[in-house]
């Protein structure tokens, strides 16, 4: 009875019992409410303003570019920004060489990278602190202090001076796609180091009852892997791969080292400003420069153009981005 | 028996650390062809003169080559050069005070974030777009933005001391009280952007320890008179102060390998441009060997701090 009672006094009546408690717990609440909303509507205008900013300008003429009157909204609403990127950056033929190298690379990375971290985080063996350690230093090593050399080694590629014999000159790996797919076959590729540690801290949160039951009933170790342990790991194993696929697709050290002479996204966009001017001397025949505005639309549009791919994957796959990491429990 | 059952689990734990190799062997083997063996190349290389030609390179060790001396190399970046200390300098000045930004911004957010409200979801999607948009190349390109430069600074042109970190700024330099630590942290302000974008990760490491925390211990502290501020530091810092040291680390390798970075910037261009290996080398040996320092110095000092709950 008198719950119901409590329930149906006003709030002033009850703010008086509580000698003004009440009342001043409500308007903090409030204000802490207002706060966290400016704060975070804020920042996250902050993160999206250039995105938002850069869409907008890739429907603009020139003209729209140099009037101050127009900021956002185009008066003069073009794709001829698209276009132009489109003919500068061979947009297709690098989206179709970066859908391939990228997809091939990241499967085979993180197909790797399972298995190792697989092996890191279930088998005891001699040394294994050793080779983990030699994980951390290949995520702490910046790849940029053995450039030098790798190119040289590809550059130079030879296998015992086998090529030298056959051959009479050691091969030229430098514009292949060889040398990257012989070092994402062996976890030396981009951020690999990460995904092993990730994978490894999710099959080791994986009880041991399972594995073992397995073993009992004649399971190899190497099926138990397969068919009890790998569906097991799927959503890391998939979170990797995004993550593989994302960071390849905008990779640029890796791509201009190794991969220079195909056309990539992440190579024709750093490189589109450059190529701008003389586009359009192709057209006017006279070479003049291009006004910043107008060079900085078109790098606007472009970046627009390769980022495209992963904003879409990044909407439908959002959930395995964000709790990927969480799954694999980071501790140290 | 008993020996035969003793011999079967040792054949057994044998067997295991067999597969175990086996399963990282394509680690070990990239390891010391693609890691190891480069590593000391390119340590020896920043000894060394190296000539490209057609067909082959060749490495001369410096001390055997006239006129020169061992640490040539050395002397090449830190006195020829131009540029190479001063951007060294501004690089680790401006790693060490971005990382310290990362790591209490993304606690801050992560702490507010951690909170009950609608859209939660959104906001954290959000907060990890960087992540995923500002990675390799992008960055760089965001950086060199000219047009929104030029905007900028007629926008500051044109509201010239109306902006509230300029008139702080103006009221705290006319204390006089340390201008240039202040000129960081304003410095800082104006760039939370480059903060916000470089924190995605981080924010996501912390709240999946923040969620680790049980409710009850707060509730237990709440009825025990503690305020939220004291439950903030006894229970929620101790509590994640592992985390802090994963994230510092983090932060400061993903600086160090950040595309906008000028002095691998400078490297790189030694290497392609100018294919003089053997400076790039020793310049590259003295970014890592000041990165690797500053990273053991800093995680051993934070790693004294670290409350571990078991």
């Amino acid at each position: 009875m008198t719950r119901v009672k409590i329930h149906k006094e006003n709030f002033w009546v009850r703010n008086q019992k509580s000698e003004g408690y009440l009342l001043k717990k409500k308007i903090m609440e409030i204000l802490v409410h207002v706060c966290r909303f400016v704060l975070l509507f804020g920042l996250c205008f902050l993160i999206l303003q250039p995105l938002l900013n850069k869409i907008s300008v890739s429907f603009m003429e020139e003209q729209d570019l140099l009037d101050p009157i127009v900021v956002s909204v185009p008066v003069h609403f073009t794709l001829s920004n698209y276009e132009v990127c489109n003919e500068i950056m061979h947009y297709w033929e690098a989206f179709k060489n970066s859908m391939i190298i990228s997809l091939t690379v990241s499967i085979l990375q993180v197909a790797v990278c399972t298995i190792v971290g697989y092996g890191f985080a279930r088998f005891k063996f001699p040394l294994k602190k050793l080779w983990f350690a030699a994980v951390m230093l290949i995520v702490i090593i910046p790849p940029q202090l053995i450039s030098t050399s790798l190119h040289l080694h590809f550059r130079f590629f030879d296998i015992f001076g086998l090529f030298q014999l056959i051959a009479g000159h050691s091969l030229n790996l430098k514009a292949s796609v060889v040398p990257y797919y012989l070092m994402s076959a062996t976890c030396m590729g981009l951020k690999n180091g990460l995904y092993i540690y990730m994978i490894r801290q999710f099959f080791r949160n994986i009880p041991n009852d399972m594995e073992e039951a397995a073993y009992v009933d004649g399971c190899g170790m190497f099926r138990t892997f397969f068919t009890i342990m790998l569906p097991e790991g799927m959503p890391i194993i998939t979170s990797c791969f995004l993550f593989a696929f994302v960071w390849q697709w905008t990779d640029g050290f890796y791509s201009k080292m190794f991969i220079g002479g195909k056309r990539l996204v992440s190579i024709s966009i750093a490189g589109a400003v450059d190529e701008l001017p003389s586009y359009i001397a192709k057209f006017t025949g006279v070479r003049s420069s291009v006004s910043v505005a107008y060079s900085n639309c078109i790098l606007a549009t472009g970046t627009l153009m390769v980022i495209i791919p992963v904003v879409v994957l990044y909407l439908f796959a959002q959930r395995q981005f964000v709790e990927s990491i969480s799954s694999s429990g980071i501790k140290m | 028996m008993k020996k035969k059952a003793k011999h079967k689990v040792v054949g057994l734990e044998k067997r295991k650390a067999i597969a175990g190799y086996l399963f990282i062997s394509p680690f070990i083997l990239g390891f010391l062809v693609f890691m190891i063996k480069p590593f000391f190349q390119s340590l020896y290389m920043s000894f060394c003169d190296v000539e490209v030609g057609a067909a082959k390179f060749e490495l001369h060790f410096l001390p055997t080559v006239e006129n020169k001396g061992l640490f040539d190399n050395f002397y090449y970046a830190f006195r020829t050069d131009p540029d190479f200390v001063r951007l060294l300098t501004e690089e680790l000045t401006r790693m060490v005070i971005y990382s310290l930004a990362i790591i209490v911004f993304s606690f801050f957010i992560s702490l507010i974030l951690n909170q009950k409200f609608g859209g939660r979801a959104l906001v954290r999607a959000v907060f990890f777009l960087p992540v995923i948009l500002s990675s390799g190349v992008m960055l760089g390109l965001e950086s060199d933005n000219q047009l929104m430069d030029q905007i900028a600074q007629s926008v500051e042109e044109a509201t010239a001391g109306v902006s509230i970190t300029d008139g702080l700024q103006t009221i705290l330099r006319t204390t006089g009280v340390g201008v240039r630590a202040f000129e960081k942290v304003f410095e800082l302000i104006n760039n939370i952007y480059d903060v916000a974008l470089a924190s995605g990760i981080q924010i996501i490491i912390f709240l999946s320890g923040l969620q680790t925390i049980p409710r009850s211990m707060y509730e237990a502290a709440e009825i025990e008179g503690c305020t939220a501020w004291e439950s903030l530091w006894k229970i929620t810092f101790p509590s994640i102060s592992s985390l802090f040291l994963v994230n510092w680390i983090y932060t400061v390798v993903d600086f160090c390998m950040r595309s906008d970075n000028q002095v691998i910037d400078k490297i790189q261009t030694f290497m392609l441009s100018l294919q003089n290996y053997g400076v790039s080398s020793a310049m590259s040996w003295i970014y890592f060997i000041i990165v690797i320092a500053f990273i053991g110095i800093t995680s051993l000092l934070l790693s004294k701090g670290v409350y571990y709950y078991d």
